[in-house]
């Protein structure tokens, strides 16, 4: 971590070299760790340590962006004449406004010193502990334990100045035997948040649970996703919705349907950047601040997620989500949240006559982005359940499902959520008691 | 960079590694984007640093950084030391990496014209050439188009007497138009999906690409689609295009064969595989029209390097023969559980990441047919072509994919358009299916520059060299 001082002179000194019209420094120092395990040992144990330089020149309604990770006087002075070279080498972009002008940060702690220090022994050591418990119980464990220290900076001749550091750990874990299976993350700025023997015992319970495991028929059927689900069906709502670009270009399912009801009352979804219950941040990668952006409320789709360049093209103000430029794809939310109910799990699967409990999805891609269906596998822990029980495991199964259909349909939502981590965020999410969710296909395991 | 690299294997084996690599890398690469006639990015990053990789106490530990000097290498190789000595804490076994491969070499990739010598100017007049075109077919709400150029130079040395430099060049560049109706979005793309067709070539590789002859066809393709019926849902015969059956082979075949995920190594992420060590010689993967092989050594093709990032040359090794599945992609580690000698696959997405099995070129031998005649001898079926959406389980049994283009097949006919085609299977019974497979002449390799694998994850350029193919009583139309 090179911290505020060096990291504002550094982004002085690029701002200082810049000839161009307007000019943006970002950068970010990543001070990541990664144990990995398998086969009940640990096979992979990585550390990284990196700064990267992000050039953005403008001139006029030109922009050009370089980067590099040589901190060098000889480095940088390159790095920047290289983005104003590459921006006046080409045609005016007339959507392009300008760089966002200075606005007051918030503040929000994401920074955890336990974390930061958290050592590739005490990794390895709470990693042993799962190992140990799989053992005992004949499983095989595999998974891996990340602790990162990242710091990001952005810097503009507009007078916009922002820097934060923050921390993220995150444990995942599958337990498997010969014909069985079970998996459960946590996620937590805070690493002391993370109990690896619990997780450990969760994706072990799983395990011992899904042996034996039986082929049902493809249909559609009620279903309890656990909250592993939910989270992957709400980065896919976001990958393909929740940002303006999309909705401006017409690739939204939220496009022309603002006002509208495209789920059930039952459902609200929002962003927000600075809950703490979240992975917070209090700005984006151009040093705009994070708004809260309600998305759906009651059902009613509501807003989308700005960046400056999306935001000037509407007249409107950047919500704070921009990602690091270029950025083709547009703004997107990174801090989601899905408003819980007040059921427990239990009481979901005591309504269930006869359905599924799903545990997680796996590899799951948009069919009909506009429609926003999604194709993807169960994975980890699929359950057969009958009379409110569950009967036993049943072989994996492929869904082919619109998720606003989906969410249309939701009987219960969970008081409890959790946090699951994200590329650039987090989703926190409730599990789901949907009644209809279509499963088209089965596999022999 | 010779300095550097000595003084890192030295601090690990001071610090009690048995073995230990070392590769420092500088990257270059070029980006442009060009949408609805103008630029919408265009970026140049630059981006190096030192990968130390050292095997402590019979266990594995890696530590990177983006400063190259010798204090810095002094750092990390005793960071990857400590970090191995806590491997050990939690192991099985002790690391045995086979034989040791000896090398000290220098490769490149073979280029007619070098990418980053080119005007940009005129790489930017092309993409907006294709993008007029494309803007000039009515209903087309998106135009887009892109380049991408790599040059990679990267020195790997290993404390068993390894010194590699290679120097790796890539050109790629493609075309993708959108068409918004009511309900409805549909993109075609050109010459494949992903953003572009990708080699390890100079910049006649994207001369070669036509992509402002192919836009305005590809333009109209995605506005037919709009009122193309749906593809109806029931079990028919298929005919992939070759750039479909690249991903079909990618997901269906190159990821079951990656050794590591058949030993469990990628278990908690991207999965294992159905292809165990069991089926190895004997387990019938396809019909026996199906041969398979990895090669990477194919002049051009985006999975293609001299040395891998263990120092072990590139080869081509049989994969499925006659529909029998026989070889699997394997590293030093792993080929040594087998009692064999690495066959080259490891490799890294940059210096701060370790190296991991990987696909190079994974092909399907080409067949006899021609395309017009397979088209003329299938009764009643679908072509489907170009990748939309893809989907595998965590074995590579259960696949679905969707292609953004489809057209019906009757009476040996090519009949209407058809939107939204989907299709599903499981690996086995649909490569087992296939009856026809077209000749050299319908043989193309096409780059995939985005293929997934590890945490923190890895986007590898691999390549697969593929003709259409014609399977049977195939479930299509699942939406």
């Amino acid at each position: 971590m090179l911290g505020p001082e060096r990291m504002k002179e550094i982004a002085q000194r690029v701002l200082a070299l810049s000839k161009a019209e307007q000019t943006e420094v970002l950068l970010l120092g990543e001070d990541t760790q990664l144990t990995r395990f398998a086969n009940s040992r640990i096979h992979q144990n990585v550390a990284e340590r990196n700064v990267e330089v992000r050039v953005r020149a403008v001139a006029g309604k030109k922009v050009g962006v370089a980067t590099i990770n040589d901190l060098s006087d000889g480095a940088l002075q390159e790095v920047v004449e290289q983005a104003l070279e590459i921006a006046l080498l080409q045609p005016e972009n007339p959507d392009f406004q300008s760089l966002p002008r200075p606005r007051p940060l918030p503040e929000v702690e994401s920074f955890f010193q336990a974390t930061a220090d958290h050592s590739p022994e005490k990794r390895a050591q709470e990693i042993h502990t799962i190992c140990k418990l799989s053992t005992e119980n004949r499983l095989i464990a595999s998974g891996a334990f990340t602790t990162s220290s990242l710091e990001i900076c952005v810097h503009n001749s507009l007078g916009v100045f922002a820097h934060a550091p923050t921390t993220v750990s995150d444990l995942t874990v599958v337990i498997m035997s010969d014909d069985s299976s079970g998996y459960a993350s946590a996620s937590s700025p805070d690493v002391s948040d993370i109990n690896a023997e619990q997780i450990g015992r969760e994706a072990i319970d799983k395990a011992l649970r899904s042996h034996s495991s039986k082929a049902i028929k493809p249909d559609e059927y009620p279903v309890i996703l656990e909250e592993y689900a939910v989270a992957e069906m709400l980065l896919y709502m976001a990958y393909l919705g929740f940002g303006a670009l999309a909705v401006q270009e017409g690739r939204s399912f939220m496009a022309n349907r603002f006002g509208q009801r495209i789920t059930g009352e039952n459902i609200s979804i929002w962003d927000d950047g600075l809950d703490k219950s979240g992975m917070p941040l209090p700005f984006d990668f151009e040093g705009v601040p994070k708004q809260r952006v309600n998305l759906i409320r009651n059902g009613v789709a509501t807003a989308v997620v700005y960046d400056s360049y999306a935001a000037a093209k509407e007249g409107k103000e950047s919500t704070g989500h921009a990602l690091p430029a270029p950025n083709t794809y547009g703004p997107q939310p990174t801090n989601l949240f899905m408003k819980p109910g007040k059921a427990t799990k239990q009481e979901m699967l005591a309504s269930v006559e006869r359905g599924l409990w799903v545990t997680r999805f796996h590899y799951v891609n948009p069919v009909h982005p506009l429609k926003a269906i999604l194709t993807g596998m169960t994975r980890d822990g699929t359950f057969w359940i009958e009379h409110g029980e569950i009967k036993g495991a049943v072989k994996n199964l492929r869904f082919t499902q619109g998720v606003l259909e989906a969410l249309s349909e939701v009987r219960m939502i969970s008081e409890e959520t959790k946090l699951i981590r994200d590329f650039l965020g987090g989703i926190r999410a409730p599990a789901l008691c949907i009644d209809r969710f279509a499963f088209t296909g089965v596999t022999e395991f | 960079m010779k300095d550097i690299a000595q003084r890192a294997l030295n601090v690990a084996q001071l610090q009690g590694a048995s073995y230990a690599d070392v590769r420092i890398i500088h990257q270059q690469t070029q980006s442009i984007v060009v949408k609805n006639g103008h630029v919408e990015a265009l970026s140049h990053n630059q981006n190096q640093g030192v990968g130390i990789r050292v095997v402590v106490n019979g266990s594995w530990g890696f530590a990177s950084s983006s400063i190259l000097s010798v204090k810095e290498a002094e750092r990390v190789g005793a960071r990857a030391a400590q970090i191995a000595r806590a491997s050990a804490l939690v192991k099985t076994s002790n690391v045995a990496l086979g034989p040791p491969e000896v090398h000290v070499a220098h490769y490149h990739t073979s280029v007619e014209i070098d990418p980053f010598s080119v005007p940009l100017q005129d790489k930017i007049d092309l993409l907006l050439a294709a993008d007029a075109e494309m803007r000039r077919v009515k209903g087309i709400t998106v135009a887009k188009g892109n380049m991408d150029f790599v040059r990679e130079n990267e020195v790997f040395a290993s404390t068993e007497g390894s010194y590699i430099e290679q120097e790796f060049v890539e050109s790629g560049a493609g075309i993708e138009a959108i068409a918004v109706g009511e309900d409805e979005v549909q993109t075609r793309s050109f010459p494949n999906s992903f953003g572009r067709q990708q080699g390890k070539a100079g910049y006649e590789y994207i001369g070669n690409q036509e992509l402002v002859e192919n836009a305005q066809r590809t333009a109209e393709e995605a506005v037919a689609l709009l009122c193309a019926p749906p593809c109806p849902s029931r079990v028919t015969t298929l005919i992939l295009d070759s750039t479909q059956l690249a991903l079909q082979l990618h997901e269906s075949c190159g990821h079951p064969i990656e050794l590591d995920r058949v030993m469990g190594e990628e278990a908690s992420f991207a999965g294992t595989s159905f292809l165990t060590r069991d089926k190895l010689g004997s387990f019938r993967y396809g019909s026996p029209l199906v041969n398979i092989y990895a090669d990477a050594t194919i002049p051009g093709a985006l999975g293609t390097f001299g040395y891998d990032d263990e120092g072990v040359p590139a080869q081509r090794t049989r994969i499925v023969k006659d529909g029998i599945f026989v070889g699997y992609l394997t590293s030093r580690e792993t080929a040594a559980w087998l009692g064999q000698r690495s066959n080259g696959t490891m490799r890294a997405d940059g210096w701060n990441r370790i190296p991991l099995i990987r696909m190079t070129n994974i092909n399907l031998e080409p067949g006899t047919w021609e395309l017009d005649d397979l088209i003329a001898d299938t009764d009643d079926g679908i072509y489907m072509a170009t990748n939309k959406s893809w989907s595998i389980d965590d074995k590579r049994l259960n696949f679905q994919f969707g292609t953004q283009l489809a057209y019906e097949i009757k009476k040996g006919k090519r009949g209407r358009m058809l939107r939204n085609a989907t299709y599903t299977g499981i690996t086995p019974e649909f490569w087992g299916s296939c009856d026809a497979i077209c000749s050299e002449k319908h043989w193309q390799v096409w780059g995939l520059p985005n293929c997934g694998k590890g945490e923190p994850v890895q986007a590898a350029h691999v390549a697969h060299g593929t003709a259409p193919a014609r399977f049977r009583n195939v479930r299509v139309g699942l939406m």
